[in-house]
């Protein structure tokens, strides 16, 4: 962080001192996560969602070596060591539904980041880095979870293997060559189990490896805030240590206690039955759904249903599920409004809110059978979504009257109270 | 600094970070907080270890005791035949007069593991020497339950990895393990079936 008043890290003991000068990672975590770390003081519990990512992330690691040692990678054996895994393994059951449903608060504490950075406007410069990297992130980790969830090798598993790989062969002419290159075979089978697998345990370490370089870009500009206004000097901000660990360790009980609550009481809520049902190549389930962190851009896909302009719905809906993550790679570039925080921005905060409702619906579409009314309704939703980004957006960012900004994160938090404006044990104020 | 007129007040003052406390000024109560959340997260975080430590244990297909029946009808007397339980080797062996004799004589107190024939075989069965198939030493699994095989110096088995020598009641003789041939749990369900396990 280049704020002038971070403290250095200066270590008393010889010993520190002696580990400092060969290899100075305790002045990196010092200046990452300690009291090195000047940020915003005015931070609200949405900026829990990055250090619980993490945390989640970590959980799905260490459970994820774990079941590996236990795990067989072959069409034949997959489903039965699952059922070993939850039967017969010492903890196997709490080792296994720990790694399932932390991989839905996985996606629930990354969704809330991702609107915590679309309602502050974190993505705008100079975080668009930030926002790129997280997208990255985002992106690497609906395919791990995707392959993830094919390894029990249950009916779900099987077709949901069958219909994401039978995206690419959408793509025109060489489309079912990919396809077939994809699964190492016509249908997914013991080739697709083992390259996913081989896949699944690779890319949370590529995930957390783009989460270095994400706090990395973070730490250069420094935290936003709720007020989206730039820090101005030390008395807007406060030492990450002991102030928002302190802070982010009371999310921690909270994420703590809901997942326990997810873990212990409702393992299979958020699951599918039928994926308890060994894969079967020659029967589809009757209604086929992905698991429910995909339900919105699964609601996409399925929006096509007529060819348009010599291009076959199939296609659309692949290019529309695509292109409704890619976008957000622009939005640092869609929204030109020089005020981050939807707070001081009247008429993009409506626009937030009823993005938030479009997902929403998005999702239950998703989750609905394609039958009528849901296939119009899910229409509708996925042309809204775009319409988000690539209208709304850009033009409030031309005609919006914005709020007055105030002149300093201390004055927004204190109201004016110059006296007080100096964190305890930091300021200079008299 | 700007902060002396929170220091009367024990829970306003900064919070120290290391050992530094104000002189004479004693614990404060957000040090006792410290104290008590980072100790319960600790604990909870011990508790969550143990699942993760015990996972590795054999599971409980791998402890469901699987036993066998052996047939000791065609065992010529003399020889012996190896049986798997539980994916390890078992010798199923029958001695002859003059090897049980020969165990018998050996004098208990100059053994490096103590035990007699009579301890290691079941009543009335002295002439039967079951034992799991594994050397004490490292686990290879020893030459001699047939007339043909090395039996070594003292005609019960010879391990070739490392020269373990066992007589004729598997105990340990010369070379460098350290106990006698396991007998594992075992009963005679006739007198030509015996149940190991």
């Amino acid at each position: 962080m280049s704020f002038p008043w971070a403290e250095n890290y200066e270590p008393k003991h010889p010993l520190t001192k002696w580990i400092d000068a060969k290899l100075p990672l305790p002045r990196l975590v010092y200046n990452a996560v300690g009291a090195g770390y000047p940020v915003p003081r005015n931070l609200n519990y949405f900026w829990n969602f990055g250090v619980l990512a993490g945390l989640a992330l970590t959980f799905q690691i260490v459970t994820g070596i774990v079941l590996a040692m236990h795990y067989a990678s072959t069409a034949d054996g997959a489903f039965a060591s699952v059922e070993s895994i939850m039967r017969d393994v010492n903890g196997g059951w709490f080792l296994r539904y720990m790694h399932m449903n932390g991989a839905s608060m996985f996606f629930i504490v990354v969704y809330i980041h991702i609107f915590r950075g679309l309602f502050y406007g974190s993505y705008k410069a100079p975080r668009e880095m930030v926002w790129l990297l997280g997208v990255v992130i985002f992106l690497l980790m609906m395919a791990t979870a995707f392959m993830g969830y094919v390894l029990p090798w249950g009916q779900m598993s099987f077709w949901g293997a069958q219909v994401i790989t039978g995206f690419f062969s959408a793509i025109p002419i060489v489309g079912d060559p990919i396809h077939t290159w994809l699964l190492g075979g016509f249908a997914p089978d013991n080739a697709a189990l083992n390259r996913f697998f081989s896949l699944h345990y690779l890319l949370p370490f590529v995930i957390a490896g783009v989460i270095v370089l994400h706090i990395w870009a973070l730490h250069i500009p420094g935290s936003n805030n709720p007020t989206g206004v730039d820090v101005k000097g030390p008395q807007d901000t406060v030492p990450f240590h002991p102030y928002y660990t302190a802070k982010d360790g009371f999310g921690v009980g909270v994420f703590l206690v809901v997942f326990s609550i997810l873990l212990f009481f409702y393992p299979n809520t958020l699951g599918h039955p039928d994926n308890y049902i060994q894969a079967n190549p020659l029967s589809t389930p009757a209604h086929i759904v992905p698991e429910w962190y995909f339900w919105p851009f699964y609601a996409i896909l399925r929006a096509f249903t007529v060819n348009w302009l010599w291009i076959p719905a199939k296609l659309w809906g692949v290019i529309a599920m695509f292109s409704s993550i890619l976008l957000l790679f622009f939005l640092p570039w869609l929204d030109n409004s020089p005020v981050r925080s939807a707070n001081y921005r009247p008429a993009y905060r409506i626009a937030f809110w009823v993005l938030v409702l479009d997902v929403l619906v998005l999702g239950w579409i998703g989750k609905s059978p394609a039958e009528e009314p849901y296939v119009r309704i899910g229409q509708f939703a996925a042309a809204y979504y775009f319409a988000h980004f690539l209208l709304i957006v850009p033009i409030i960012a031309i005609v919006e009257k914005t709020k007055p900004l105030p002149n300093s994160i201390s004055e927004s938090v204190l109201h004016g109270e110059a006296e007080e404006a100096a964190p305890i044990g930091v300021g200079s104020a008299h | 600094m700007a902060t002396s007129e929170y220091v009367d007040d024990p829970n306003q003052r900064p919070p120290v970070i290391g050992a530094k406390e104000e002189e004479g000024a004693g614990p404060r109560r957000r040090d006792f907080l410290n104290i008590a959340a980072v100790s319960f997260a600790g604990v909870g975080a011990a508790a969550v270890v143990v699942p993760f430590v015990n996972q590795m244990n054999p599971s409980a297909d791998v402890l469901a005791l699987a036993s066998i029946e052996v047939d000791l009808s065609k065992i010529a007397e003399g020889s012996g035949i190896k049986v798997a339980w539980r994916k390890q080797p078992v010798f199923v062996r029958r001695l002859t007069a003059k090897e049980v004799s020969e165990a018998n004589a050996v004098p208990v107190s100059e053994l490096r593991d103590p035990e007699t024939l009579a301890q290691r075989t079941k009543p009335g069965k002295e002439n039967w020497l079951i034992t799991m198939a594994v050397c004490t030493h490292l686990g290879c699994v020893p030459l001699g339950v047939t007339p043909s095989e090395n039996r070594g110096d003292f005609g019960g088995y010879f391990c070739p990895c490392h020269g373990s020598q066992y007589d004729t009641a598997g105990r340990i003789r010369k070379g460098p393990a350290p106990k006698n041939l396991l007998v594992p749990e075992y009963s005679f369900k006739s007198n030509t079936v015996v149940q190991i396990g």
